[in-house]
């Protein structure tokens, strides 16, 4: 096993986040109840589902945001919730859905904050967050815009810049709670397609709740199917968005053609 | 780097100006010789060491503690109208010294100290289990009406004290201007370190509450304990703001404009910023109490009323540079 001391990528194909027998939510009302589901390492996964179904509320569990009422959420097997949290943040990055920038903070001051599980009680700014950062920062085209302040910005540059917090935080693991929403169609495509670089080029293993459906088909490798009632698929988009779990999940009926540019599913209303 | 520089030559002058303006001025030359070679019958000498320089150490501690202080609460609450005196330090004071005098007779001047930092510290406690610290859901508005309750009361039953009782009203009209006059007995050394160890602490956990600051889920994700990060930041708030409560009584509005002119300085970086709050608070601390000297001789207007001058300006600057919605 190898440690990157910049990235703090591990070299390790196995394993992963995984979900045994989770529940969520109150005993009387539960939002996911008993799921079982494996997020492998490496890929690009994005959970699917209409409002409602608990994607959100899943995504916050497998981040030890939520407390289960009953199972577990491991990582390599082990217990998240029974992990130093610190340490685990080494390890799991999470983007939830609204964080909240001090104001008038520049961008690069708020990447920094993405080095906070690297950094001690006495230890001052290091090289390697420094490097960690302007990596972060050049991942997602954001170097020229790092002394700007993030509120002067236009819709898609803040997300970017809040991708690359989490990125400096070098977990080989993240999490992104619906990280195109508000987003334009043009930004949508960039912020997907700068994290599936990262996933190509560095190894990141990107889980993403997303809205659009052609879109999560166009840039995962697997898909998270979730219905009212739970889980409906799981797998590659071809074995994912089939006509009857479209139905199922969403009430939708629709037709399922290769899309013509990249071949992936792509859904037509009917 | 060049930013800190000036702010350590911006407080070298109010160190110079502090120890030479006065009722009696003496020259800086003056001022080093009376350090190196004290001579006791040199009026020059006996009013520099006895009053100047006891009044420039609490100058320091207060004015760099409340500086501290405030910039820990508006980073805390991300309110940058929040003050250290909303956790209710300031009137769990001023009830801790009523109470006291009440009890124990008017106190002198030494016992003051002795009763106001536990009243503070007992106030701001109250305030974070009232805003829901004991449950682990301390949240920026919850703290924030938390406070302002816990003020009102205090602030009346004071009221209702100071209204029954001639001595103690005079005992407090004294205390609560806030001055650095009585600084010669107040405990100054054990106030420092009590200072010291809030401000070194702050740093130590600066970078816990930079993440706090960006929401909690975010900042959970990074690793932190809510619920740790906000305790320490409120233990560092009631240390320094205690401290200063005790040195010099209540300093209205320094520790409210320090924050935004040491972010200035500073940029969002907590580390730094908390070196130039304290640089600056110190600072602005002794300038007021300088000035307080020459505006209106033979009298002096204490500190307290000098930065509240100061303060209101620049509270209204900073009110007018808010963009309600800018944070997103």
């Amino acid at each position: 096993m190898t440690l990157d001391m910049h990235t703090g990528l591990r070299d390790r194909p196995h394993g992963g986040l995984t979900a045994e027998r989770l529940s969520l939510g109150y005993a009387e009302r539960p939002v996911i109840s008993e799921l079982s589901l494996d997020l492998p390492r490496g890929a690009m996964t994005a959970i699917l589902g209409p409002n409602g179904c608990g994607k959100s509320t899943l995504l916050r569990a497998m981040a030890r945001l939520l407390a289960p009422s009953a199972g577990r959420v491991l990582l390599d097997g082990e217990d998240i919730h029974r992990r130093d949290t610190r340490a685990l943040a080494r390890e799991l990055a999470i983007l939830p859905q609204s964080p909240i920038a001090p104001e008038g903070i520049t961008v690069a001051d708020l990447v920094k904050r993405g080095r906070t599980p690297w950094r001690g009680l006495f230890t001052p700014w290091r090289g390697e967050d420094a490097t960690a950062c302007a990596e972060a920062l050049a991942a997602v085209q954001m170097t020229e815009f790092a002394e700007r302040p993030l509120g002067e910005l236009s819709g898609g540059q803040r997300q970017r810049a809040w991708i690359a917090l989490v990125l400096a935080q070098a977990a080989p693991l993240l999490l992104l709670d619906e990280p195109t929403t508000y987003l334009d169609l043009v930004h949508q495509i960039d912020v997907l397609a700068l994290l599936r670089r990262r996933n190509r080029e560095a190894g990141l293993t990107v889980v993403s709740v997303l809205h659009d459906l052609n879109l999560a088909a166009r840039f995962s490798d697997r898909l998270v199917l979730l219905g009212r009632d739970g889980l409906i698929a799981t797998g590659t988009p071809w074995e994912v968005l089939t006509p009857a779990n479209l139905q199922t999940a969403f009430g939708l009926a629709a037709r399922v053609d290769p899309d013509p540019v990249t071949g992936t599913p792509m859904i037509i209303p009917l | 780097m060049l930013r800190l520089l000036g702010l350590l030559a911006l407080l070298a002058l109010a160190l110079v100006l502090a120890l030479s303006v006065g009722a009696r001025p003496v020259t800086p030359a003056v001022a080093l010789e009376a350090l190196r070679a004290y001579d006791p019958t040199n009026p020059d000498h006996v009013t520099l060491m006895a009053i100047r320089l006891p009044r420039l150490a609490a100058g320091l501690i207060a004015g760099g503690a409340l500086g501290v202080a405030g910039t820990i609460m508006q980073v805390m609450t991300r309110n940058p109208l929040a003050d250290p005196g909303l956790l209710g330090v300031n009137s769990g004071a001023a009830f801790a010294l009523l109470i006291g005098a009440t009890v124990l007779g008017a106190p002198d001047a030494a016992s003051v100290a002795l009763l106001t930092f536990p009243g503070a510290a007992m106030a701001s406690a109250l305030v974070f289990i009232l805003g829901g610290g004991l449950r682990g859901d301390v949240g920026p508005v919850r703290l924030t009406l938390a406070g302002a309750a816990l003020n009102a009361l205090l602030l009346s039953l004071v009221t209702a004290i100071v209204l029954i009782r001639q001595d103690t009203l005079d005992m407090f009209r004294f205390w609560v201007a806030g001055s650095l006059t009585q600084a010669a007995s107040r405990p100054l050394l054990e106030m420092a370190l009590i200072a010291g160890a809030g401000g070194v602490f702050a740093l130590a956990v600066a970078p816990q509450i930079e993440a706090l600051s960006l929401g909690a889920a975010l900042s959970r994700g990074l690793g932190t304990k809510p619920r740790r990060v906000q305790a320490a930041a409120l233990v560092v708030v009631t240390l320094c703001t205690g401290a200063a409560v005790a040195v010099a009584g209540p300093i209205a509005f320094l520790g409210l404009m320090v924050p935004p002119l040491a972010r200035l300085v500073a940029g969002h970086a907590l580390r730094r910023e908390l070196l130039a709050s304290a640089l600056l608070g110190a600072a602005l601390l002794l300038f007021a109490d300088t000035l307080g000297r020459v505006v209106m001789p033979p009298a002096e207007v204490r500190a307290g009323i000098m930065t509240a001058l100061i303060g209101g300006p620049v509270f209204l600057w900073v009110a007018r540079r808010l963009r309600p919605g800018a944070t997103a």
